[in-house]
Order: structure tokens, then C-alpha cells, then sequence
């Protein structure tokens, strides 16, 4: 006796589920920045996987889409090849690691290196999308704020991290302000992505599955990282290049390399890294052909 | 309700799955890029007088979540109210300021401040008009900007109601409050959220939107 075929719906959330998700989506495209929320169902992976990320690209993705799914920068690691290879079995959508192949490109906590472009979407899953939580724990509480425009919490957090250490100590989750009217949690991408979320041509969108929240940005917004006129928002830097690409301007990785604390930095994009070290190599061999020649 | 004809009972998507999903992502575009035309590309006739596009959006959206309300000619054909019903299974409401979503030509729209504007605790509880507009023609040029437009983008207004110019900036005005408008036409769609501003192009900044039929007939669509 063979046991039945078990047989999941197309992008395996049921349609009613995807019609929440997507209602959800299109008033959060009409209010950049504000957190709306949905009923979040249950997917295959522990929630705090990108269980919010995985249900909005479920109710966004076609046959006609290319996703690619990046965790921490990386398309090789072990969330990331499971949710490529889970949307490749429910949705029949094909996969890439190539940011400039994909239409939709679902995300932990960094933005490509390779600029985004119109039509694409960007997926992020977000842990925690109300960015007052850690000041205001009372749900109640925090939705008055936003919708009184009240951000002054905000505000005295950065300020106490200026008197305390002489700058703003947050390097991930920076609060940024959308279109000038929410304060919104970028998810923890690092400090130094944020400027990319400022008038993206990409639609960006966030998904929170635990705490049951959608939010977006539309393509050219306005996303403002906070900050004060003489202490400005700071984006993080790297003072040195990627070791295995050689690239500038790039969020680096410490990543150990022995046992007595040798460590080396190398992009975490790993795409775009592959690329620009192929690139490299094909460069130096022509050269070294022209020398010959 | 009423007896089951082939026109109460027509078919709707050819492949629910897919033309659901093909029809929201035209939906998101066209909200995502606000009065940019999106082709909706699917093969579906819902019963006259409701257009195409239009009823492939109330279909693919819609749902026994999702008070539906229709103009009084659509509620008057008989065949359109059976028809929602049957394939979403939406309620429908007498009373335009309880839908979430609202099914109008632009001759028999309500106007915006009566339609669900959502609170300011929870803007997205606000209605979304469906402006069903087959065979309009624009009669000005619109400058649009906002979130989703780089820099500005132009219009021809195509299918929005007359006088519907200032009823938008009183709209616009109650942000985060506020309705957002999917104009469907034939088989495109396009998105107004409540974040565009819209500014006529003539001198007198006069609302004319509708009132000049053959005054501008480029459509991009």
C-alpha cells in the first residue's frame, strides 16, 4: 500500500491565507511605514526562521518569478537553501543567487551589495518590526505613539547613547523615519544598508510572522535613518578591503581562521563577491595575456 | 437569492491559483507605482455591467472577511451581486461607510469622505475604491508624485469621477487616515494610495477631471 501523495496548494498557503497576506500588503504599500496586521499562519520552519518573510513572498510569488534567498548576505547557508528549495517545491518559481537574475529576493538582515532596480521586490523577515518595543513594552501604547506621531522616546534613546559614548551605538535595526511620518524598524540589517532603503527603485517589503505584522516601502520613498543636526546618523565603515575579492565599500564579515585567533574579513555578499573575484581573475588573465603577446 | 442563470453563474478565473496571484502582484504594482497603467492578464468575464479588470480584482481580493459595496446600477443588474457572492463569498452592505471595498463606475462613485477612512491607530482599516471604469477617457493632465513615482509622473485622469480632484486633497489631507483608489480600465489597472498628490495641470488648477472627453485621448495602456 503506497501512502498518498500529500499535495500543497501553490505557494502552500491556502488562498483565503494569501488574500489576508496580500490585503495586508497592499494597505501597508498605501501607508509606507506603517506596521499592519495579519493573521500569521503556521508554515513549515520554527517561527523566528522568517516564517513573516516566508508568507509574504508565499502570497507574492508566480511560475514567472526568480527568487533568491540571502541569509546574512549568504545564499549558501542552511535557512537560506531550505526556503529556496521549499519555494522551488510549492510554487515552481525558479531560484538564483544572482541579485540582478532575481525578481524577488527574500532577505535576513543585510541588502545586496548589487543595486536593486525597478520591478524587483525585496523580502525581508523581521523578528522585531515595532521599533519602540524595547522603550515601550504595552502593545496599546506604542500603536498611540505612531499615531500620534510621538517619537520622542526615540529620540532620548539616541540622545542618552550620545552622552554615554560620545556617538549612537546602534549598528543594526537603526530607526529610520519612512516618507517623514513613521518611524520604522528596518529589520536587523546593519547600519551600513540603510542608506540603500532611501529611494530604492526595489519595492521592499517586511514580514513579521511572531509578532503578526506587514509593513512596506514603495519604490522612491523618502526613508530617513534618525539622527540629530550635529550628530548625524553615521553608517557603519570598513577601513579595509574584502580579502578574498578586494572590493571597497562592501559590509565585511570577520570570519576565524584558526585556533589562535587569526581571523580574516571577507564580503558578506557572497554574489557579489563571486562575482567581483571572477571578474578579477578574468581581468588579471588578459592582462598577463596582453604582456605575453 | 435568485434563481441560477448562465449569466448569474458565469465561470470566474480560468485558474483561481494562479490568475489570484497574477492579478494581486498587477494590484501591488500598480499601487507600488501609483497611476503607471499595469496590464491585468487573465481571461475572465464577469456579468455586465462590471468590467473585466474590475471583477478580477474583487475576485482575487475579496472574500467572507470583506464587506463589498456595489453602485446602485451594479446592484441593479441582478446577475453581478449572485456572481460576487458565489465565487467569494464577500457580504454585501447598504451602507457605503462599512465596506472595506467599494465597487463603483466614476458616473455612480460615492464620494471619498463618506467610504471607510480607518482610524488613527489603525489607518489600514480604510476602504478601498474599486473605480470601475471601461471606456473613459481622460479630459486633463494630472501631475502625480509621492512614494512609488521618481520625481513625477503624468496622467490623463482616465476614469476617475468628476470633482474627484478636491475630494483627493481632502483625502490626502487626513493621512495616515484615508481611502486608496484602483482604477480599472479594460485590462489595465492603476493605483492611487492615499500618498499621491495629484495637481492639474492647467493655470486655473480648476477640477475638470472627466468634464472634456476628447481633450486628451493618449493612453497608454
Amino acid at each position: 500500500m503506497s501512502a498518498p501523495r500529500i499535495v500543497y496548494n501553490e505557494g502552500y498557503l491556502d488562498e483565503q491565507t494569501k488574500r489576508v497576506v496580500r490585503r495586508a500588503l497592499l494597505k501597508g504599500v498605501a501607508i509606507p511605514g506603517f506596521q499592519v496586521p495579519f493573521a500569521s499562519r503556521e508554515v513549515p520552519m520554527p517561527r523566528g526562521w522568517g516564517t513573516g518573510g516566508v508568507q509574504v513572498t508565499a502570497s507574492v510569488i508566480g511560475p514567472e518569478d526568480t527568487l533568491k534567498v540571502i541569509d546574512q548576505g549568504a545564499d549558501d547557508t542552511t535557512n537560506a537553501v531550505s526556503i529556496r528549495a521549499f519555494f522551488e517545491k510549492v510554487a515552481g518559481a525558479a531560484s538564483t543567487t544572482r541579485t540582478d537574475q532575481a525578481t524577488i529576493i527574500q532577505t535576513r538582515h543585510r541588502i545586496p551589495e548589487t543595486p536593486l532596480v525597478e520591478n524587483q521586490i525585496l523580502v525581508y523577515q523581521v523578528p522585531i518590526p515595532e521599533p519602540l518595543r524595547m522603550l515601550e513594552p504595552r502593545e496599546t501604547e506604542t500603536r498611540r505613539l505612531h499615531a500620534l506621531e510621538e517619537y520622542g522616546l526615540m529620540y532620548v534613546k539616541l540622545y542618552e547613547d550620545i552622552a554615554k559614548y560620545g556617538h549612537i551605538a546602534r549598528t543594526y535595526d537603526y530607526p529610520v523615519l519612512v516618507n517623514g511620518r513613521y518611524v520604522m524598524a528596518p529589520s536587523p540589517t546593519p547600519s551600513f544598508d540603510n542608506p540603500k532603503m532611501h529611494q530604492s527603485p526595489a519595492l521592499q517589503l517586511f514580514g513579521a510572522g511572531r509578532e503578526k505584522r506587514i509593513y512596506a516601502i514603495p519604490p522612491y520613498t523618502d526613508v530617513e535613518s534618525l539622527g540629530f543636526e550635529d550628530y548625524p546618523f553615521e553608517p557603519q565603515r570598513f577601513d579595509r578591503p574584502c580579502e578574498i575579492c578586494g572590493s571597497t565599500g562592501v559590509y565585511l564579515d570577520e570570519i576565524i581562521i584558526d585556533d589562535r585567533g587569526g581571523a580574516m574579513f571577507a564580503c558578506s555578499d557572497t554574489d557579489y563577491c563571486e562575482r567581483t573575484a571572477q571578474q578579477r581573475t578574468e581581468q588579471q588573465s588578459t592582462d598577463t595575456k596582453e604582456v605575453t603577446a | 437569492m435568485s434563481t441560477p442563470t448562465t449569466e448569474n453563474h458565469r465561470p470566474g478565473f480560468a485558474q483561481p491559483v494562479r490568475d489570484a496571484q497574477k492579478v494581486f502582484r498587477a494590484v501591488l504594482k500598480a499601487l507600488a507605482g501609483p497611476t503607471a497603467p499595469q496590464r491585468i492578464d487573465v481571461e475572465i468575464h464577469p456579468p455586465a455591467p462590471l468590467g473585466a479588470a474590475a471583477g478580477a480584482i474583487v475576485l482575487a481580493l475579496c472574500d467572507d472577511q470583506t464587506p463589498v459595496w456595489l453602485d446602485p446600477a451594479l446592484r441593479a443588474s441582478g446577475d453581478v451581486v449572485p456572481w460576487i457572492s458565489f465565487h467569494t463569498g464577500a457580504r454585501f452592505v447598504d451602507h457605503v461607510g462599512e465596506a472595506l471595498f467599494v465597487v463603483a463606475s466614476p458616473a455612480n462613485a460615492p464620494r471619498l469622505a463618506e467610504l471607510g477612512q480607518g482610524s488613527d491607530e489603525e489607518p489600514h482599516r480604510s476602504a478601498t475604491l474599486i473605480l470601475d471604469a471601461q471606456e473613459t477617457r481622460g479630459g486633463t493632465t494630472l501631475t502625480a508624485s509621492g512614494p512609488g513615482i521618481r520625481d513625477t509622473a503624468e496622467w490623463d485622469g482616465a476614469g476617475l469621477p468628476a470633482g474627484f480632484l478636491l475630494q483627493w486633497q481632502e483625502n490626502r489631507a487626513l493621512f495616515p487616515r484615508g481611502v486608496d483608489v484602483i482604477v480599472a480600465a479594460g485590462s489595465t489597472v492603476r493605483g492611487l494610495p492615499r500618498t499621491t498628490a495629484l495637481i492639474s495641470a492647467d493655470t486655473t488648477g480648476a477640477d475638470t477631471t472627466g468634464t472634456n472627453p476628447d481633450a486628451d485621448e493618449k493612453r497608454n495602456s
